[in-house]
């Protein structure tokens, strides 16, 4: 197919072909920095909480009387594990995508000169390593002797557990396994490595920190109550939470139970990403309706110009051009302008993720969402194209005979 | 005239259905996109107290060491401990005066067979209600001396007076707060105004339902209420007495009716840093003193997501307009004899622009309308998010107007360049060809 007489053909609709092309330009642009901010958002969704989300819920009493804590765990932990269908109940401080708890700053040396980023501290009862489902991956299981009396949040001298993620930023390239952190007077020495357990409340540092956690095992007591764990078989787990939360009024009728954070894990994760599922989904329709006004437009356009040329299609077919002949002037006609909108779009995708980066704290558009940003335009342009240019495909060499109009 | 245009558009538009459905969809689209987003983002970033946000401003200092502290770029603290608000508080430099914290209120109604709940609370001091011009259905605020006293009164809000006492006048009833009894002093009529600029940074959501009790100051510590955000600056030996603790967790508004008031008070707080410095308590001397929207602007009170919202629905809206403005120009290229021959019969070219002005315009209304359609779509799904603001996203009488000015100048902009195409067109070569 030559180039050169389309172009020239091109040349005499100067204006339509550069509205066509700023609209593709246009849509270009804001495909991949839609695109990327879904799929940002989607990978979010996506993070491993390293517990057994599907087997746990939680339980979390407000407005006891703090020195009432240690009775009310007794009483919640033997009332909630005499309930039907409830395999374990423990203490803990928090829960993956609940309320934060345990939140501090650590450093690797005592004197907290080299301050090392902010973790969760996971605190939980003797039995809340095995509820949690957390997978080992160096070191040792926890035992019995492990979990300690607190006097604070986090026992003064401990074991404790941390994911694979904190372990790598804390001693690159070392075994993890014994070394030692500090938070102000509180020292741990690491016991194990878990292969994940995404903070309580996602995190502060952004998705690349949520997994820097710590677990510490811990006995039940005035500083580690309200917050239990339950655990019981994925398929009883909504009845034994509404079992579990009916009971609380006579288990412990001086607290409150609070309705947001006593749920199933499996709600409490959806109800944690839903505002970036639905920012997903609004981007996906807009995305939608933007490639729909594209292609409408190329449509409309492609039909007139079809329209225009009936005359000199027919010319070229009476001169011996074929159908598919004609069929692929248009397509690749339509293939110039979009190819043209696409090289502005790329160079307008760019800054406008410039701006969102200023704006946003979004990180730099990756380069390979530019080609399949363009060859979805490609498709989407050859579709839109298809349509009118069968239909000058159709025109019959006589109409070369034939006057305008 | 006007209306032999409006007839000729008409006419043309019936001509070719499809290719006028396509511009009316394609403006439709894009006009419902914006008018959706900018609704939000105007309730968004709305002034919360219309006819005395001006007179209302938020004193910042900063106790903080001088560790990460770069002069000129470090912005001071946004809350105050209480040592500082106390003393702000009682220098009465301004017409009104109130200092702040949120918190969580357990409350347990008296009936019997009903469970006690948690609510929102402000821990505030007696000036809280005349500033910020609160209505009071039953009853008033409290005192100065209820304030000094730790008096253990309480002012409701109207859905917890429906809740506990079935809209009945409750002052002078006993209120369980905390474990603690109360005496109700007064009921306010609904009052909940939006950003809720008095909770940002105290630990308060930014948007949604007012708060439901309000509790004097110290009269709440004394009953174990605990703020809703403390930052700590400093060892804690003791961090249940938060008064004396190297901790941050007050807020405070100040009334200031005209600008030498302002100035004297941005003086009296650099001043009051100074004398700070100078006792060693604070070690650096930046003040600051926002006014209600310059406040709301700092924090950045409008979610991220809205904004991104409606950058997009406007970047679609263009994409619609130069559709729209590529499709004009096919229909108008595709009458070039129709107007050979009205421009051969004496019709001027600001005639022809006109006519097809009009046509564009009427392309415009037609979009509007079905704008609004998806504008109220798009809101009611709006109103379906788990978002604070949700339930407030409506369309009001100026956005469903200003959806008809944006519907009109659009299309007004899209027609110029074909209108200009048309009108400028040689008649005698139209004419020959056909």
């Amino acid at each position: 197919m030559q180039i050169q007489p389309i172009i020239a053909a091109l040349r005499k609709h100067r204006l339509a072909t550069v509205l066509l092309a700023l609209e593709i330009a246009l849509a270009c642009a804001v495909l991949c920095n839609a695109c990327f901010l879904i799929i940002s958002r989607v990978q979010h969704t996506h993070v491993d909480s390293g517990v057994d989300e599907s087997a746990l819920a939680a339980v979390k009493l407000t407005g006891y009387d703090p020195a009432s804590s240690v009775d009310l765990n007794a009483r919640v932990l033997s009332g909630l594990a005499k309930l039907p269908g409830v395999q374990s109940v423990n203490v803990i401080n928090a829960v993956p995508f609940g309320d934060h708890a345990g939140t501090a700053g650590i450093s690797t040396d005592a004197a907290g000169k080299h301050f090392a980023g902010i973790v969760d501290f996971y605190v939980g009862g003797p039995g809340s390593f095995k509820a949690l489902g957390l997978k080992l991956v160096a070191g040792s299981l926890p035992m019995a002797s492990d979990a300690q009396p607190l006097d604070s949040f986090v026992p003064e001298n401990a074991t404790v557990w941390v994911t694979r993620a904190l372990a790598d930023h804390l001693w690159p390239g070392t075994d993890p396994l014994g070394k030692e952190f500090w938070t102000d007077k509180f020292h741990f020495r690491v016991g194990g490595v878990l292969a994940h357990l995404a903070r309580p409340w996602g995190g502060e540092g952004g998705p690349s920190t949520i997994d820097w956690s710590v677990y510490v095992p811990a006995q039940a007591g005035r500083q580690l109550a309200g917050t239990y764990l339950l655990h019981a078989a994925p398929t009883e787990l909504p009845r034994v939470l509404r079992d579990a939360r009916a009971a609380m009024a006579s288990i412990a009728p001086d607290a409150v139970v609070d309705s947001k954070n006593s749920q199933t894990l499996g709600t409490l994760r959806e109800t944690y990403f839903r505002q970036d599922r639905l920012m997903s989904g609004i981007l996906l329709g807009v995305i939608c309706a933007l490639l729909l006004v594209t292609a409408l437009g190329i449509v409309g356009l492609a039909s007139f110009w079809v329209q225009q040329r009936r005359r000199q299609i027919g010319v070229r077919r009476a001169l011996g051009a074929t159908r598919s002949d004609i069929l692929s002037y248009f397509q690749t006609e339509n293939f110039l302008i979009v190819s043209g909108g696409i090289v502005l779009g790329m160079v307008l995708a760019f800054a406008i993720n410039l701006l969102l980066m200023q704006h946003y704290e979004l990180p730099r558009l990756p380069l390979y969402y530019l080609p399949i940003g363009a060859l979805s335009l490609y498709v989407i342009g050859q579709l839109a194209v298809l349509g009118p240019a069968l239909r000058a495909a159709a025109v019959p060499p006589v109409e070369a005979t034939r006057s305008v109009g | 005239m006007f209306a032999y245009y409006l007839e000729l558009a008409l006419r043309s538009l019936k001509r070719n259905k499809v290719l006028t459905t396509l511009m009316v969809l394609a403006l439709g689209l894009g006009i419902g996109a914006c008018i959706t987003t900018l609704t939000v983002l105007k309730l968004l970033s709305g002034d919360p107290l219309p006819q005395k946000s001006a007179q209302l401003f938020y004193p910042q200092v900063d106790p903080f060491s001088m560790d990460g502290y770069v002069e000129g770029e470090t912005k001071p603290q946004t809350t105050m401990t209480y040592t500082d608000a106390m003393n702000l508080l009682h220098a009465r430099k301004a017409t009104h005066q109130a200092v702040m914290a949120m918190t969580g209120a357990k409350i347990a109604p008296a009936r019997a067979n009903t469970h006690p709940f948690y609510s929102d609370g402000v821990m505030t001091t007696s000036d809280f209600f005349g500033m910020f011009d609160a209505p009071f259905q039953y009853g008033g605020g409290w005192t100065e001396a209820d304030d000094e006293s730790r008096a253990r009164v309480v002012v409701i809000a109207d859905f917890l007076n429906d809740k506990l006492f079935e809209g009945a006048n409750s002052v002078g009833k006993t209120l369980r707060v905390n474990d603690h009894d109360f005496r109700i002093v007064g009921v306010l009529k609904h009052w909940a105004p939006q950003p809720r600029f008095y909770a940002q940074d105290l630990g308060g959501r930014s948007y949604g339902d007012g708060d439901a009790v309000f509790l004097p100051l110290q009269s709440a510590r004394a009953a174990d209420m605990a703020a809703g955000n403390t930052n700590c600056f400093d060892v804690i030996k003791d961090i249940k007495n938060l008064e004396t603790a190297p901790c941050i967790w007050l807020g405070m508004w100040v009334q200031l009716d005209n600008g030498a008031a302002v100035a004297d008070y941005k003086a009296f707080l650099a001043n009051y840093a100074r004398q700070q410095i100078a006792l060693g308590r604070f070690h650096r001397p930046d003040t600051a003193l926002p006014d209600l929207m310059q406040w709301l602007r700092d924090e950045q009170v409008v979610p991220d997501d809205v904004r991104l919202q409606a950058g997009l629905a406007f970047g679609f809206l263009l994409i619609c307009v130069i559709n729209t403005v590529g499709l004009l120009l096919a229909k108008c290229l595709r009458r070039s004899q129709e107007i050979g021959v009205r421009r051969a019969l004496g019709a001027t070219q600001r005639t022809i622009f006109a006519q097809f002005m009009v046509e564009a315009g009427i392309v415009g209304l037609a979009g509007g309308l079905l704008g609004l359609l998806f504008a109220e779509l798009g809101l009611l799904g709006i109103r379906h998010q788990p978002a604070e603001y949700a339930g407030l996203a409506r369309l009001d009488l100026t956005m469903f107007a200003f959806t008809f000015v944006v519907a009109i100048v659009a299309s007004l902009i899209a027609g110029l360049l074909p209108a200009w195409r048309a009108c400028v067109l040689a008649p005698a070569p139209q004419l020959k060809a056909s």
